[in-house]
């Protein structure tokens, strides 16, 4: 089972034009901002949006042509929409009676798939009775009810609170494990999207910007965007051999390349100094901070000048060197932490 | 529930004005009924006009909806003989115009399509001694080109004739039935219509074959239906009263109204429309 | 969202009215108590004019038990005969879109701004003996409308069924259509989604709307006396009575109008009970 897709969705002011390729049993990450067109690649996917251009294949088999009902696909929905008027099981066994199960039959598998998502006891309940975890658990069952062959995620974690998504995302994390079709996860958290998924592909402004496991992505970004949201400063420059310029700015870089190259490198390798330090002028700016905020444990500084970083430092050097916004300071990274890569 | 109240009370906003006419009003508001079962009033009593300027004065004539031609030209004929004045007509059902007479509607004049109808404002001490001015008969209509081919009373009887009648508590319904009986005739309606211009409708629109409808309705129907004459219709005349109202508001001018009426000028106006002489 | 019982979408229903605690500002409880009085007090005028005295007696008659059976029966079969058309018309309404469809939706509100008894002159042109349509069934199948209880029932709902599409409309569109998404890709046909999600899930504004169609149709005057005429037993329904019997007998009117109004009180005050007890348990 796999999923091969060219999605082309043009509407006034967007237009989405995206390839998909997903292996049977595997999960990729749509990840991308707002508005970037993941869930209208979803929506594509399900039927529920017409392609404009494009195909989608399913083991082989052209399925843009079906409408939604004859596709075999299970969609999550973001807020699941489960139906109110009936309970967890009739939720739940809708599916197959659809597809033309006998009634008894649909509720036994119902009850069987609510069962393996530790909701035996809620058959009965109406989806209003139901905490958010549970709401999208029953969910879950609904969508994998129809057999589906390919199943969709909308932002699957994101209407529960924090301590609840801790526990779902593993739970959701082991079942699409056992899901042996092609899945289609949609977020703009990089964290779901890395348990959850074998690999990502960033959407950014209707097209893929960058596809790779969550590692290759989190080590190279590609975008301003993709950068932002594994933490690291993310530049274009040019190479040549042993040194990366971007800008005014010289790296050092231990790869040795040529031509137009990424620069990346982590706040934390940042060092700041009051006074220019002594040694290499490679891999040191003068910058002026433009702002101090807090992050987890340490200080997140930005820099603006002739590039703008962020740089982690401990309270203590806070403290040590005085720093304040507006303040010119010397900013300097080690050239072992700095990585360049192709552009 | 309340949403038919509000568009009905929107149709005749003159009604709501009227809180003296609590119980006709309610009676609409509580059934519906009102808006759309007596004839169309132009002139609604009291439907705020300033209070007459010194010269120009209003006569206010509350008449059976049958008279509306007749009466309305008779109106010119007056304000012409009597410069400055204006005449206001209130047409409907007698027996509606009535009830608007007891509940306090200030008419100066009354018209009736029954003596019965009178009645109950003269019981009520409201008018003075009232004076049949105009006789109406019934006619059959039928609609054009006759389909049933009715030519006399007793064809109505026949089962497969559809008829409509007046219901027997308006007028024209009541001398229907005095009319068959002294026929002796058995004759099952389709309808029983409230009023005799919805009886003729039936008959104009081919809906029925044949209805008893007043010769003045016949008349005013332009040639919609043909009106056949019956002998048995003398035996169910309907007179018509007219009656100063007592403590009307422009008493001189309703007493000189009700002169043209029963004048040899309001009679020719009136036999010009079907009506006969007294 | 820090807890989080219910993510799905649904309106909190509970006994108690929603809102900012506190009393009513006066600018809104006084034009609501002059609503209130407005009116309930035409009611009190037929309960204090009503003959208290001689109300068995008239009630006893069988011409009332006639109208009223008639009545029930007539509005009971026109609702449904509204639910039949009116809520697919509301569906495509709502769910689709096609040239013309304002315009449409703007004829279909004709019934409320038209007089009923033009309404009924309408219908006797195109379903009368002489009608465009009538003449056809007359010839073809022998069907005559007018003077009928089935014309009752044809001018009853031609009256009352834009209320019944109002609201199911209005109902529609503030479903959330997203429902009828993920039932489709469950596989579900339109019609099935129809039928078993988009019908429960507006089924209190189907139920709003076919008891606003139904007190409409129980007081229909107009249409009906123009249509179908007035015959004690076929056609002759509460309020035509109460019109006639206010000709010569306003007491009797009264009774009617009292026996009407109680009785559909009884029904639809009946009705919401068992609706919100359902509804909420």
């Amino acid at each position: 089972m796999s999923l091969r897709a060219r999605l082309v969705v043009e509407r006034p002011a967007f237009r989405l034009d995206a390839d998909l390729d997903v292996a049977a049993g595997e999960v990729i990450a749509l990840l991308g901002p707002n508005g970037a067109g993941k869930t209208t690649a979803l929506r594509a996917l399900a039927g529920l949006t017409p392609l404009t251009a494009g195909s989608i294949e399913l083991d082989g088999r052209p399925v843009h042509t079906l409408p939604a009902e004859r596709r075999p696909v299970g969609v999550v929905f973001q807020d699941y929409l489960l139906f109110p008027h009936l309970s967890a099981l009739e939720n739940v066994a809708f599916g197959p009676r659809c597809h033309g199960v006998p009634r008894a039959e649909a509720r036994r598998t119902a009850a069987a798939l609510l069962e393996r998502v530790g909701l035996a006891g809620h058959a009965s309940a109406k989806p209003r009775q139901l905490s958010g975890g549970q709401a999208q658990r029953v969910a879950l069952a609904r969508a994998l009810a129809v057999r589906p062959r390919l199943l969709l995620l909308d932002e699957p974690l994101a209407a529960l609170d924090a301590h609840t998504r801790l526990e779902i995302r593993s739970g959701l994390r082991r079942h699409l494990a056992d899901f042996d079709g092609a899945t289609v996860l949609v977020t703009h958290d990089p964290l779901d999207a890395m348990v959850l998924a074998d690999r990502l592909v960033v959407i950014e402004g209707g097209a893929v910007v960058q596809r790779g496991t969550s590692a290759e992505v989190a080590r190279r970004p590609r975008t301003d965007y993709v950068a932002r949201l594994v933490g690291l400063n993310l530049y274009r420059g040019t190479a040549d051999g042993p040194e990366a310029r971007v800008g005014d700015v010289v790296f050092s870089v231990t790869q040795r390349l040529h031509g137009p190259v990424f620069v990346a490198f982590s706040p934390a390798a940042v060092a700041l100094y009051r006074s220019r330090p002594d040694g290499s002028p490679r891999n040191l700016w003068r910058g002026r901070i433009d702002g101090i905020e807090r992050y987890g444990d340490n200080i997140r500084v930005h820099l603006e000048g002739p590039i703008t970083a962020s740089a982690d430092v401990t309270p203590a050097a806070v403290a040590d060197l005085d720093l304040s916004p507006g303040q010119e300071i010397w900013a300097a990274v080690k050239a072992a932490e700095t990585h360049a890569y192709p552009a | 529930m309340r949403a038919p109240r509000v568009i009905r009370s929107a149709v005749r906003p003159k009604r709501l004005s009227r809180w003296t006419a609590a119980v006709p009003l309610a009676l609409a508001l509580a059934v519906g009924a009102a808006a759309c079962g007596a004839a169309p009033t132009p002139a609604g009593p009291g439907s705020g006009s300033a209070p007459p300027a010194a010269g120009a004065r209003t006569l206010t004539v509350f008449a059976a909806a049958s008279l509306t031609g007749a009466f309305t030209e008779l109106g010119r004929t007056f304000e012409a003989a009597h410069p400055g004045t204006t005449v206001r007509f209130n047409f409907g059902s007698s027996a509606t115009l009535a009830q608007q007479i007891v509940q306090g509607a200030p008419a100066d004049v009354f018209a009736a399509a029954s003596p019965a109808t009178m009645k109950t404002v003269t019981d009520a001490s409201l008018a003075g001694e009232p004076a049949v001015f105009a006789r109406n008969k019934l006619q059959i209509a039928v609609p054009a080109g006759n389909p049933a081919g009715i030519d006399e009373l007793k064809d109505l009887a026949d089962a497969r004739v559809k008829v409509a009648l007046c219901a027997a508590q308006v007028p024209c319904g009541a001398a229907a039935v005095k009319a068959l009986d002294a026929a002796g005739l058995t004759v099952t309606p389709v309808t029983l219509e409230q009023d005799v211009k919805a009886t003729l409708t039936k008959a104009a629109l081919g809906e029925v074959d044949a209805a008893l409808v007043y010769a003045t309705d016949v008349l005013a129907s332009g040639g919609k239906v043909r009106g056949i004459a019956f002998p048995e219709a003398d035996e169910a005349i309907n007179d018509y009263p007219v009656a100063a109202l007592s403590g009307a508001p422009a008493g001189d001018l309703a007493r000189r109204f009700v002169d043209l009426v029963l004048s040899q000028r309001g009679g020719d106006v009136l036999t010009r429309a079907g009506f006969e002489a007294p | 969202m820090t807890t989080s019982p219910t993510p799905v979408r649904g309106r909190a229903r509970g006994p108690e009215p929603a809102g900012v605690p506190g009393r009513p500002p006066w600018p809104l409880l006084v034009p609501a108590l002059a609503g209130i009085a407005f009116l309930v007090l035409p009611l009190a005028g037929l309960l204090v004019r009503a003959p208290w005295s001689t109300l068995p007696q008239r009630l006893a008659e069988p011409q009332v038990l006639q109208a009223l059976r008639l009545s029930l029966v007539t509005a009971t079969v026109a609702t449904g005969v509204c639910l039949l058309l009116g809520v697919p018309l509301a569906w495509l309404l709502a769910r689709t879109d096609f040239p013309g469809r304002r315009l449409l939706r703007a004829l279909i509100t004709v019934p409320l701004v038209l007089p009923p008894v033009v309404g009924g002159v309408a219908l006797l042109l195109v379903l009368g003996r002489r009608g465009l349509v009538g003449q056809w069934l007359e010839s073809a199948f022998g069907i005559s409308l007018p003077f009928t209880t089935a014309g009752v029932v044809v001018a009853e709902a031609f009256v009352a069924m834009p209320f019944l599409v109002i609201s199911v409309e209005g109902a529609l569109r503030a479903a959330d259509p997203r429902f009828e998404e993920a039932a489709a890709t469950l596989g579900a046909s339109r019609w099935t989604v129809f039928r078993r999600v988009t019908l429960p899930l507006i089924a209190p504004g189907v139920l709003a709307g076919a008891v606003l169609c139904w007190a409409r149709a129980l007081g229909e005057f107009g249409a009906t006396i123009t249509f179908a005429g007035n015959f004690p037993g076929s056609t002759q329904t509460m309020p035509l009575a109460v019109y006639l019997a206010l000709e010569t007998d306003p007491e009797a009117a009264v009774v009617l109008s009292l026996v009407l109004l109680a009785v559909s009180v009884l029904i639809l005050a009946g009705l919401r009970e068992r609706w919100v007890n359902r509804v909420g348990g």
